[in-house]
């Protein structure tokens, strides 16, 4: 066999041996995507022959109302803790050591304890002080399970978005601050236009992942009653004793997180193309 | 002020060893549920790192699921998901028993799936961290693939996922109490029983707070001991 014809033949052979080859993280790899796709045919063909459409359209508007308590709840929190994360913040960094000592306590607080024990104190302790709560004209407020759920909620998002705040700020330069007052720029300024464009972009991603951690978070006021996504799939799975509701449920949150992931990380991406990272 | 420090105590009429009791059902749930975690973990990062698009596909499947639901609405799934296969599984085998679902197994295999998710994360960067001349020096001085990964990985991989591994064991700490739902007696579901008994709601759920906040603080000052140990001083972080 000559050499000329070898090449030639090669020419026309299909691609190499080392996309075919059958090596054990293949076996497994492909062992494993027909798992899944069992798993998720399984799922597939449980919710069509438990498919019955006028249970299912009852719940639709129901699981509708759910969701949208989730988005509000979610929303609300994210944003009044976004408001109160900026004094904390700044009482972190403060040279006072009352004020970042305080805010420091409140911060480890807020990190260190469940959500849901959080949750239970609002709504559960805070009941015990009715008489003086109601002697402020407050006790409408602690009264409702989603006004609590929203304080504690609030309290909570807003200690991890002051670490978030704090941590974005600190990872821009020195230099950035000192260049700015050369240039005879005020500290107002020099935040506003240098430090926050900047410390915004190393935010992103951990406000986006405190989002999602929200979403999910979110779930647990189901226990203290108030009908979010998550209480109208308990209360739909307790009228039926139907597992799919809970599956309806799982397909919905995960669809809400996957969706923000992927805008998080487009967003991101578009912000920084000039970076070329 | 008396009352608060009998029905703290721990005698008959105090619920301090109640709640004695369900700190240690809080505790062993995260001790338990770690290894299956890490192991998981840590097999789930080999998986995405071996560079079979497959295996890849198939981790990061797993990776999307328990990252991105709930962490109450898995350990639902598992539970009731469990109790109706468990119940399946016995029809088709003929014996019509109602079994039921241990709650603490439930919360480890809930609790452990999400950790095992966010830890493989934490793993695949910190592979990631090592340079790939680690790997030739190893092999160029004769070291076989498994002493390799002993010898010289494995001591570097540890510095490098020991903060993010850190921080899920302060999550995994604080999901526990989501266990407490389906009826497993920890801290919060004690506190909870007490709170309803005595009426005295803020103090039980305070000193739940408290609770955690001592678990959090001893898990840290374990877990800079265990960084201490790990670090070498002047090593490339």
């Amino acid at each position: 066999m000559s050499l000329s014809t070898s090449a030639e033949s090669a020419r026309e052979l299909p691609p190499p041996e080392l996309v075919r080859r059958w090596t054990r993280a293949r076996v497994a790899g492909i062992a494993l995507l027909v798992l899944w796709g069992l798993v998720g045919l399984g799922i597939v063909l449980f919710l069509v022959t438990s498919w019955n459409p006028d249970l299912f359209w009852r719940y639709v508007p129901r699981y509708l109302s759910g969701l949208w308590v989730t988005i509000q709840l979610v929303a609300i929190s994210m944003v009044a803790g976004a408001l109160l994360s900026i004094p904390v913040a700044i009482g972190r960094n403060s040279k006072n050591r009352i004020a970042s000592g305080l805010a420091y306590a409140f911060v480890y607080a807020f990190r260190g304890t469940p959500l849901i024990a959080q949750t239970f104190l609002v709504y559960y302790g805070l009941g015990s002080f009715r008489p003086q709560l109601e002697a402020v004209g407050l006790w409408w407020f602690f009264r409702e399970a989603w006004y609590c759920a929203l304080f504690a909620f609030t309290l909570n998002t807003a200690a991890y978005q002051a670490e978030i705040l704090r941590g974005a700020v600190a990872s821009v330069g020195r230099g950035q601050w000192e260049a700015a007052a050369a240039l005879g720029l005020s500290r107002l300024t020099t935040l506003r236009k240098i430090i926050l464009p900047q410390a915004f972009l190393v935010a992103l991603r951990p406000y986006g992942n405190e989002l999602i951690l929200l979403i999910k978070g979110s779930a647990i006021v189901a226990i203290i009653t108030v009908y979010d996504l998550m209480g109208e799939t308990r209360r739909a799975y307790a009228g039926t004793f139907d597992f799919q509701t809970y599956i309806w449920a799982a397909l919905i949150y995960l669809g809400m997180v996957e969706i923000l992931r992927i805008a998080i990380e487009r967003i991101e991406r578009r912000l920084t193309r000039h970076l070329g990272r | 002020m008396e009352s608060v420090l009998t029905i703290l105590s721990f005698g008959p009429e105090g619920w301090g060893d109640d709640i004695a009791t369900g700190m240690m059902v809080t505790v062993s749930l995260a001790l338990a549920t770690l290894p299956f975690g890490l192991v998981a973990g840590y097999a789930i990062a080999r998986g995405k790192l071996l560079g079979d698009p497959y295996l890849r596909a198939a981790a990061d499947i797993y990776t999307t699921i328990f990252r991105g639901l709930p962490e109450l609405l898995t350990l639902f799934l598992v539970y009731y998901g469990a109790g109706i296969a468990v119940r399946q599984v016995m029809r088709l085998a003929g014996a019509d028993t109602a079994i039921e679902i241990n709650a603490f197994v439930a919360g480890m295999i809930a609790l452990g799936a999400v950790f095992s998710a966010y830890a493989s994360e934490v793993f695949v960067s910190a592979f990631k961290a090592i340079p790939r001349g680690q790997y030739e020096g190893a092999y160029a001085i004769g070291l076989s693939h498994r002493r390799t990964m002993r010898l010289v990985i494995w001591p570097q991989l540890i510095r490098l996922a020991l903060p993010g591994l850190s921080n899920l064991w302060m999550i995994l700490l604080k999901d526990t109490a989501l266990v407490s739902v389906i009826g497993l007696a920890d801290i919060l579901r004690q506190t909870s029983i007490a709170a309803r008994v005595t009426r005295e709601a803020f103090l039980f759920f305070l000193v739940a707070c408290l609770l955690y906040l001592i678990l959090a603080l001893l898990s840290s000052i374990v877990l800079s001991a265990i960084e201490r140990r790990v670090t070498i001083e002047g090593a490339r972080q």
